[in-house]
């Protein structure tokens, strides 16, 4: 039989030794090698700083796993502030019983992760709860990144009439997934999670355009309560355009089964632009030429005073677009 | 031709036809969803007005049916398996999701054969599957019933809360409390019952009937033919919807229904106790009705305040009600008109004002 993480494994002894020497294994670095109670870290530069919990249930699912997404999910909400991810600690709240196998996976899983981001685990920590305490496995990851210059400080932009919205490809793809999964469906490879790490997309798109005003990544609660939270802060009213939204054909399907709107589900690797009007087209080259923005749209603009997100339906209607009122989902991410 | 642009001749050929002043009633729930979230209204001229009936199964289901449920699981020792809106549902001393806070178990399934799995996996505990809906998820259920039975699985039992939309439709008619000029039939539960299910209801009240699908265009192309209908005065029952609604209507399924239910009185929210309106589980499957253990005599109080039956018979819209948007809202909802997706409150409060 498989070996278990138990108990034993969190025993600040011989067994926590064997869990730290697994990460280490795959996430050694100069700084946490030292092992130390804190990770000394050297910087000087404008900081962010962050930090997110995952509870994701599956834990492995198409497109990706917890492991990946906790690594990911952090490099994405320093990038979207502008912040190279530089360091990040990483913690594990592991259930008795959890598969020593699966463990395994998921440390493999945010080494590549890592090294695709060029972030370095610096800190870290372990602890095993009883059977039934948790779910398997949750991890915690921070993160620190330096905004390296003025060009990447979104701190003082200003969201006006006209500016435009722009999402960097398809939505609703990662929380259709995690449904579909846990309903047991089987689905084929197309269908799967839109997780990615966004740095490389953001970083360059801030250097070379000065008029984007406001980024966020659209994960719970979706594109239309990232929509709500910027009408809100600026107040303006911003309208969107069903024809122009980027929703793949399984995910309108899969939604419409579900009774959900793919605009209130969660995303992994999509960024929501705000920029000004007379930079849009070329902010929309820029992003189809990279790997993660070929399917970029302009979706929708900001339009008059106002705090509300409105809908320009398919067929030239218009509704509201309100935040999420229900609980679709627990434990999308 | 676009979509668009298809539903732009459609609502210019209403525009030009249209002069009276009609009351329009749907009677399915995902039409009400449907016309709200595309904004349907605001394609129409002043004149057509379109009314919510009883047409949420989760909305219709009585209090006391509720109560029934919630007691049940709070004194006996059984899981839940049920559907999505069900578990917010306010019975009159809290709803499932309450009981869930405590411990209890209750769990949401998208299919009713995953009961069938839950209670495979977990021998040890007895499951209530809670069967809610009209003619449209009832043959889901009786299939599910008929495999319980088939696999001799003793841990797992049904409630059953399914309806019969014809007999729905005659109760607001009756009643006479609102003027219905033509009715938006529903083309799920037509699916199943067939244009044929109701030229009963037809032949007796003679008032223009179109059966529609739910896309924009549909629902479009379906209202041009009922206000045309009107416009001429043609007394008709009309199938818009023969995609997917057949004369006969699904045999299988109306077979299923008969293998399992039998016809009997039911309660509905709004509209009391309507004769041949429910399905319940038949003698052949009682050791699998949950019912035919547990006879509790359930006292229910209707929730203050709220006009969920005034809704659900069209004679009050959402706004109107006093708690609307105030002490009842989707997230922390007073009745089950607010709950329900397919509620006619929670559509009016998600996709609001620009529909009114």
């Amino acid at each position: 039989m498989s070996e278990e993480i138990v108990l034993y494994h969190g025993n600040g002894g011989e067994g926590t030794k064997k869990l730290i020497n697994e990460i280490l294994n795959n996430l050694d670095n100069d700084i946490l090698r030292e092992l130390g109670d804190s990770a000394i870290l050297n910087l000087k530069d404008k900081l962010a700083f962050t930090t997110d919990s995952y509870v994701i249930f599956p834990q492995f699912f198409n497109g990706g796993d917890i492991g990946k997404l906790s690594i990911y999910g952090t490099v994405n909400d320093l990038s979207v502030c502008g912040a190279k991810p530089i360091f990040l600690s990483l913690s594990f709240i592991i259930e008795e019983g959890f598969l020593f196998e699966d463990f395994k996976k998921i440390l493999l899983s945010i080494k590549e992760a890592s090294n695709e981001c060029d972030v370095k685990i610096v800190t870290g920590d372990t602890k095993v709860v009883e059977k039934g305490k948790g779910d398997k496995i949750f991890i915690n990851t921070s993160g620190i990144g330096i905004i390296e210059n003025e060009n990447r400080n979104l701190t003082k932009r200003k969201v006006e009439k006209g500016d435009l919205i722009i999402i960097n490809g398809g939505i609703g793809e990662h929380g259709v997934v995690v449904m579909l999964e846990r309903l047991g469906i089987k689905v084929d490879e197309k269908i799967k999670s839109d997780l990615a790490p966004l740095n490389k997309l953001i970083l360059p798109l801030l250097d070379n355009f000065n008029g984007v005003k406001f980024l966020r990544d659209p994960t719970r609660g979706g594109v239309a309560t990232v929509l709500n939270e910027v009408s809100k802060k600026f107040n303006f009213e911003i309208e969107i355009w069903e024809d122009e939204l980027p929703i793949k054909s399984w995910v309108k399907e899969a939604s419409n089964i579900l009774g959900i709107d793919p605009l209130y589900i969660a995303n992994e690797g999509k960024v929501i632009i705000i920029a000004s009007k007379d930079q849009g087209e070329d902010i929309l080259k820029f992003l189809k030429s990279n790997s993660l923005g070929k399917e970029s749209k302009i979706i929708g603009e900001v339009k008059n005073e106002g705090n509300r997100v409105f809908l320009k339906t398919e067929i030239g209607t218009r509704r509201i677009v309100d935040t999420l009122k229900k609980d679709i989902l627990p434990r999308i991410c | 031709m676009m979509i668009k642009e298809k539903v732009e001749e459609l609502a210019n050929l209403i525009k030009k036809i249209s002069k009276k002043d009609l009351n329009l009633m749907e009677f399915c729930g995902t039409h009400t969803h449907e016309i709200f979230r595309y904004g349907i209204r605001q394609l129409l001229p002043n004149n057509i007005h379109l009314l919510s009936g009883p047409g949420c199964p989760v909305c219709v289901t009585s209090q006391k049916d509720i109560d029934y449920l919630i007691t049940l699981v709070e004194n006996e020792d059984f899981g839940v398996i049920t559907f999505g809106d069900l578990v917010n549902v306010p019975g009159s001393k809290g709803s499932l999701n309450k009981l869930r806070l405590k411990g209890k178990e209750v769990r949401v399934v998208y299919s009713p054969l995953e009961s069938i799995k839950i209670a495979k996996e977990n021998k040890n505990k007895k499951y209530i599957l809670v069967g809610i809906g009209f003619e449209t998820t009832a043959p889901n259920i009786a299939y599910t019933i008929l495999k319980t039975k088939e696999e001799k699985i003793k841990n797992l039992f049904f409630l059953s809360f399914h309806k019969l939309t014809p007999p729905a439709m005659k109760a607001i008619l009756d009643m006479g409390e609102i003027r219905v000029d033509g009715i938006i039939g529903p083309g799920h539960v037509s699916t199943i019952i067939g244009r044929k299910g109701w030229q009963g209801v037809f032949n007796e009240y003679k008032i223009p009937f179109v059966i529609m699908g739910f896309k924009p265009i549909e629902i479009m192309y379906g209202l041009y033919k009922l206000i045309e209908l009107l416009e001429k005065n043609e007394k008709k029952l009309l199938n818009a919807y023969d995609i997917s609604v057949s004369e006969e209507g699904n045999k299988k399924a109306l077979e299923l229904l008969n293998q399992v239910f039998i016809i009997k009185d039911a309660e509905w929210r709004g509209l009391g106790l309507l004769k041949n309106s429910g399905l319940k589980i038949n003698d052949k499957y009682k050791d699998l009705d949950i019912e035919s253990y547990y006879n509790l005599k359930i006292e229910s109080k209707e929730i203050p305040g709220c006009k969920c039956g005034e809704v659900l018979r069209g004679i009050l819209k959402p706004p109107e009600c006093p708690l609307f948007g105030k002490a009842c809202t989707p997230d922390n909802p007073v009745g089950p008109c607010m709950v329900s997706q397919e509620g006619a409150c929670s559509a009016y409060y998600l996709y609001g004002s620009e529909n009114e």
